[in-house]
């Protein structure tokens, strides 16, 4: 996979990850040209175009599209099926997640898509697995935060 | 606001806020810039910031990019974020580096530091972190930095699942920046067997490193082949309880099949091993079979996965190419997808196709569903589902169903979406032509082409059928009636024009005879589409006028007007003002034979592939368009796999012949009008390389009754000439071009006639420089003067040093004695009054019989014998057929009358030709240059 794009109904870039380096222009062109390609579509489209030497493969979920840009030879209903995938992960993770969710917990839904997916490879499709790397690295967090305030209070 | 878990950052929260209750894009951006001053005041203040507050200013920064801004800031504190001992504040610095810093950045150094620290924790959720930041932004550094570690934890027996997974796409990455750190040797084979790995998400990460190292090495590791095969076996006959969480809605680990399935699609044939070919070709079969099972779910994922594994295995049945059996089980599964309820599996199943559309086993049972993909170009709602069955009806056109699927596919192109339009064009010109048995059908199938999408019908398209037609004697009469009849439509198109122009100015004359396309009927057709079209369009029509002069001197007077109105200011274009000028003196200046010479009918084409396939593959540089059945391959085994086709297209080059140029501009092929307009030896030479394939062209017979063009032309070299002659005086210009990249050592042209005959035929010629500098052109002069009769002609002889080799042509100039006549005028009276005179001995004539070389053609003819110097005198002989002229031959020492007389007779195939001079061995040389040119 070359690049994953999250974006609303109204055309904002919500989550941008890239597999390859390109300049940040560039990326902000293909941003630009895709949103407007995918927003034009209409519902019953099928699920995949061709761009330029690469083959677009997106999913509309409520008000959130994500779109994948993948190789020739890639599979392309299994790219809707990553997709698939890493809502049900974001789903529960935060429980029924909306677009709301991503906006504020960003970093989360990139920690998690890091577990999912690397490099641009599948790395782990068990959902289980992927949901308790998570757990494991709130736990982290979570008690690094207790720490962090019993040292504060002086209790540390 | 959102519940947040782990560690939420508060401050973080607020900003988010405040950004989304901004009413504009100016508040927006206020805020953004405050926050911005604050986070930069914060970074450089005296205060030093502890982890907490560092890692929530680095989270906002990353929120601020996120939402388009640059953020040209706050790296450093990202990179000290790395070295914190928090999990927290460590995994935000990867994230920004992640997403923020290039591969380039003068950072690199200092992470590549903290991520060996990391590599080297013993809590492998740091250790993950690293290796995820290598396989993200990985450099060439990285690559040097880790090239020996991350092997090792790749294969070592002590590293935990979780880090040979990331370990696996980390080296991935680092392999896809610089091939040569993958260890080669005893590595090979524990790399390879981790396709046999307890984990199935280690086999999943390992499946896509191995893919790529067997890429850049296929023979080394070949003994993943049976590895995979097994593996792939094993999950295609598990049952869907077996898996566990890797069974994805019901269908086993569908990323590790399709991933193994892919992996197995680098070997041709994938398994040479009879047995495992065996393993192979039942998995195939296992997933075709289930393909039909009833669905064990409806959701469209469990489909979807299910159905991914089918197409990537079809993609397998399709590469190998040699099981009859499953490439037309697969395609009679895709059958039943062309008319699914999903579009994407219409989508996939057309795409699909096209690539069993090229195999011999399976073009047939293909072309089955032709119906289904006609009616899906015409009715899918999605135009790319509609491209896609352009695609196969492409793909599956062959002879016994080209004229169905061109004419379906020209029917569609009057509604056709503009998107797919100038592709269509393209596939329609190349089916057309390939396919064509009756090149009538061509023709119309390219009018028709220019007719419904005239607008997408490029250069290409309409050079082609140009030539075509020109090739081919059969097609023009036909070719010149029917762009008459499409001329007459009120509108149009100006390609139309364009073709019409350049068809019927070569063989308006073919239809001339009737009178509802008379001469004068076709000229003004023409012209009154002349100021509707642009100036590339009006030089050509402008060209087509000038032939016109030639081909029916009756409108002559008519053309001649045109070219005086065009000639002046009221041209606006100084090119058409130019062409228009030119052309009107030589209409007025050159005599009949001249202009015959010059507007002569253009020659053959070489032979070439048509240029169109390759625009059409340069538009779709993705894909490569297919209209080939491949052979099969063979199951016996073939080592080493072969993704390489043939491309021969690339070297063709993409014009034709310049034909954008004045159409009757040709160097290399005659030449000879530009050399009376005198600009042809200012043109570039050609410049193909000495292994093209320009046919050495050397034609002495032609100079006898032409004085200018193209004397000899192979790959090194082009010599032209250009020649005057007044009285017994010769000026003759001789152009040596160098087509070749290398120059010409010792170039040195020297005269071949003997002395006995220098005394009748004198001849100087200024010396040249002795090299010939790469893709140059110099001149040389040669004055030559006729003192007395003489037979034959002087040669050239050329030597001159290509590349180390010596090389050397001998040419005959265009020096015959025919050159020195001037052309007399006389009466019927006079004329047979002196023939008689001359008849009366033996001595004085010269007779010779014989058949006709060509066909007769009597117009050529005449041109031929205007070219040879002597007056034509016409209306003399009682037979109109008969050709008689009269000349005087101008020596310094004497003068020869001479009179000619040829008795063509068309039922024979045969000449008479008949010279009469005052002296024996002039008549004997005349008559046999001119014989030899029938």
């Amino acid at each position: 996979m070359q690049f994953m794009l999250l974006f609303s109904r109204q055309g904002k870039l919500r989550l941008q990850k890239w597999y390859n380096a390109h300049p940040d222009k560039l990326k902000k062109k293909i941003t630009r040209e895709l949103i407007t390609t995918i927003l034009t579509r209409k519902p019953k489209m099928c699920s995949f175009l061709e761009w330029r030497d690469l083959k677009i493969v997106y999913k509309r979920y409520a008000s959130l599209y994500f779109c994948c840009a993948i190789e020739q030879n890639d599979n392309e209903l299994l790219t809707l099926e990553i997709i698939h995938r890493y809502v049900e992960l974001l789903d529960k993770y935060f429980g029924s997640v909306c677009e709301l969710d991503i906006i504020f917990n960003f970093e989360k839904a990139y920690f998690i898509l890091d577990e999912l997916l690397l490099g641009g490879e599948i790395q782990e499709t068990s959902k289980k697995t992927v949901l308790k790397a998570i757990a494991s690295q709130d736990l982290l967090q979570e008690d690094e935060a207790v720490e962090g305030a019993l040292r504060d209070i002086g209790l540390l | 606001m959102p519940a947040v878990r782990g560690d939420g950052m508060r401050g973080l929260a607020v900003f988010i806020s405040d950004i989304r209750n901004c009413k504009s894009k100016e508040a927006e951006i206020k805020r953004i810039n405050k926050e911005l001053a604050n986070i930069r005041g914060k970074f450089k203040g005296d205060k030093t910031l502890d982890g907490y507050q560092k890692k929530k200013y680095v989270c906002k920064l990353l929120f601020i990019f996120l939402l388009g801004h640059d953020i040209d800031f706050g790296h450093m504190e990202a990179v000290n974020l790395l070295s914190s001992n928090k999990y927290s504040e460590k995994q935000i610095g990867y994230l920004f580096i992640s997403v923020l810093v290039n591969t380039n950045s003068e950072l690199i150094k200092l992470i590549i530091q903290s991520i060996k620290n990391d590599l080297a924790s013993r809590n492998p959720i740091h250790v993950n972190l690293a290796l995820q930041c290598i396989a993200n932004i990985g450099s060439r550094e990285m690559a040097e930095a880790f090239g020996n570690e991350i092997p090792k934890l790749l294969v070592s027996g002590d590293t935990m699942d979780v880090v040979k997974q990331s370990a696996a796409l980390c080296l991935l990455r680092l392999f896809r920046t610089s091939q040569e750190i993958i260890p080669g040797g005893e590595w090979t084979s524990r790399i390879i067997h981790l396709l046999n790995d307890q984990h199935m998400g280690v086999v999943t990460a390992a499946t896509s490193l191995i893919d790529a190292l067997v890429k850049k090495n296929p023979d080394e590791y070949k003994g993943c082949v049976s590895l995979a095969v097994s593996r792939l076996s094993r999950i295609v006959t598990a049952s869907y309880t077996d898996l566990q969480d890797y069974t994805y809605y019901f269908v086993p680990a569908p990323w590790l099949s399709v991933k193994l399935l892919r992996l197995l699609q680098n070997y041709t044939p994938p398994a040479e091993d009879p047995g495992v070919r065996g393993r192979l070709n039942e998995c195939l079969e296992t997933i075709l079979n289930k393909a039909q099972e009833p669905p064990k779910s409806k959701k469209v994922q469990h489909s979807n996965a299910k159905n991914a594994v089918l197409f990537e295995a079809i993609s397998l049945i399709i590469h190998n190419d040699s099981e009859p059996n499953l490439l037309v089980r697969a395609c009679n599964q895709l059958g039943q997808f062309l008319s699914n309820r999903e579009t994407n599996l219409r989508y996939l199943a057309l795409e699909s196709m096209c690539h069993l559309a090229t195999s011999e086993f399976s073009h047939e049972a293909v072309k089955k569903h032709q119906e289904v993909v006609i009616l899906s170009m015409k009715m899918e709602k999605d135009v790319s589902v509609r491209q896609q069955a352009v695609d196969l009806l492409y793909a599956m056109c062959d002879k016994s169903n080209a004229e169905e699927i061109v004419q379906e596919m020209l029917n569609y192109l009057e509604t056709a979406d503009y998107s797919i339009r100038e592709e269509m064009v393209l596939k329609v010109a190349i089916l057309a032509e390939k396919y064509a048995t009756d090149y009538t059908w061509y023709v119309d199938v390219i009018l028709n082409l220019i007719r419904i999408a005239g607008d997408y019908v490029s250069e290409e398209v309409w050079y082609r059928v140009i030539q075509i037609v020109i090739n081919r004697d059969e097609v023009q009469g036909y070719a010149a009636k029917t762009v008459f009849e499409a001329l007459q439509a009120p509108a149009c198109h100006e390609n139309m024009v364009k073709v019409g122009g350049y068809i019927l100015g070569e063989f308006g004359n073919l239809i001339a005879g009737d009178h509802r396309s008379s001469p004068s009927v076709q000229f003004q057709l023409l012209h009154s589409k002349y100021h509707l079209c642009s100036p590339m369009t009006r030089a050509l029509l402008l060209s087509t006028y000038i032939k016109f002069i030639n081909l029916f001197p009756e409108i002559r007077t008519h053309v001649q007007e045109v070219f005086k109105q065009h000639s002046n200011l009221r041209s606006a274009d100084a090119e058409l003002q130019q062409r228009a000028s030119e052309y009107l003196q030589l209409s007025i200046i050159a005599s009949s034979d001249v202009l015959a010479t010059v507007l002569e009918e253009m020659p053959a084409f070489p032979e070439r592939e048509s240029s169109i396939l390759a625009v059409l593959k340069k538009k779709k540089p993705g894909r490569v368009p297919e209209n080939e059945i491949k052979e099969g391959k063979s199951p016996t085994p073939v080592t080493n796999h072969n993704n390489e086709t043939t491309n021969s297209n690339n070297a063709v080059s993409s014009d034709l012949l310049g034909l954008s140029t004045p159409p009757i501009a040709q160097p290399g092929n005659t030449g000879v009008l530009l050399d009376v307009l005198g600009d042809i030896y200012g043109g570039k030479p050609n410049n193909s390389t000495p292994t093209s394939t320009t046919s050495n062209m050397y034609n002495p017979k032609k100079f006898v009754c032409k004085n200018n063009g193209v004397l000899f032309e192979n790959d090194l070299i082009q010599i032209g000439v250009k020649s005057e002659f007044r009285q017994n005086l010769g000026r003759l210009g001789l152009f040596y071009g160098n087509k070749t990249t290398m120059p010409l050592h010792n170039f040195v042209p020297s005269l071949l006639w003997s002395e006995d005959q220098s005394s009748k035929l004198s001849m100087q010629m200024k010396p040249v420089e002795p090299t010939l500098e790469a893709g140059a052109q110099i001149q040389q002069m040669l004055n030559a003067e006729c003192i007395d009769y003489y037979t034959d002609a002087p040669s050239l002889v050329i030597t001159f040093v290509y590349n180390n080799m010596p090389q050397k042509f001998t040419l005959k100039l265009p020096l015959t004695i025919n050159k020195f006549f001037e052309p007399t005028e006389m009466n019927g009276e006079s004329f047979f009054a002196r023939w008689k005179n001359l008849g009366s001995t033996n001595q004085q004539r010269s007779q010779k019989i014989f058949k006709a070389s060509t066909p007769m053609d009597l117009q050529a003819a005449r041109t031929k014998i205007m070219g040879f110097g002597m007056q034509l005198l016409d209306g003399i002989d009682p037979n109109p057929d008969n050709f008689v002229c009269a000349g005087i031959i101008h020596m310094r020492a004497l003068q020869v009358g001479c009179l000619l007389r040829l008795e063509p007779n068309r039922n024979a195939q045969m000449y008479r030709l008949t010279v009469r001079s005052s002296k024996e061995p002039v008549s004997v040389e005349v008559c046999d240059l001119l014989a030899d040119q029938f």
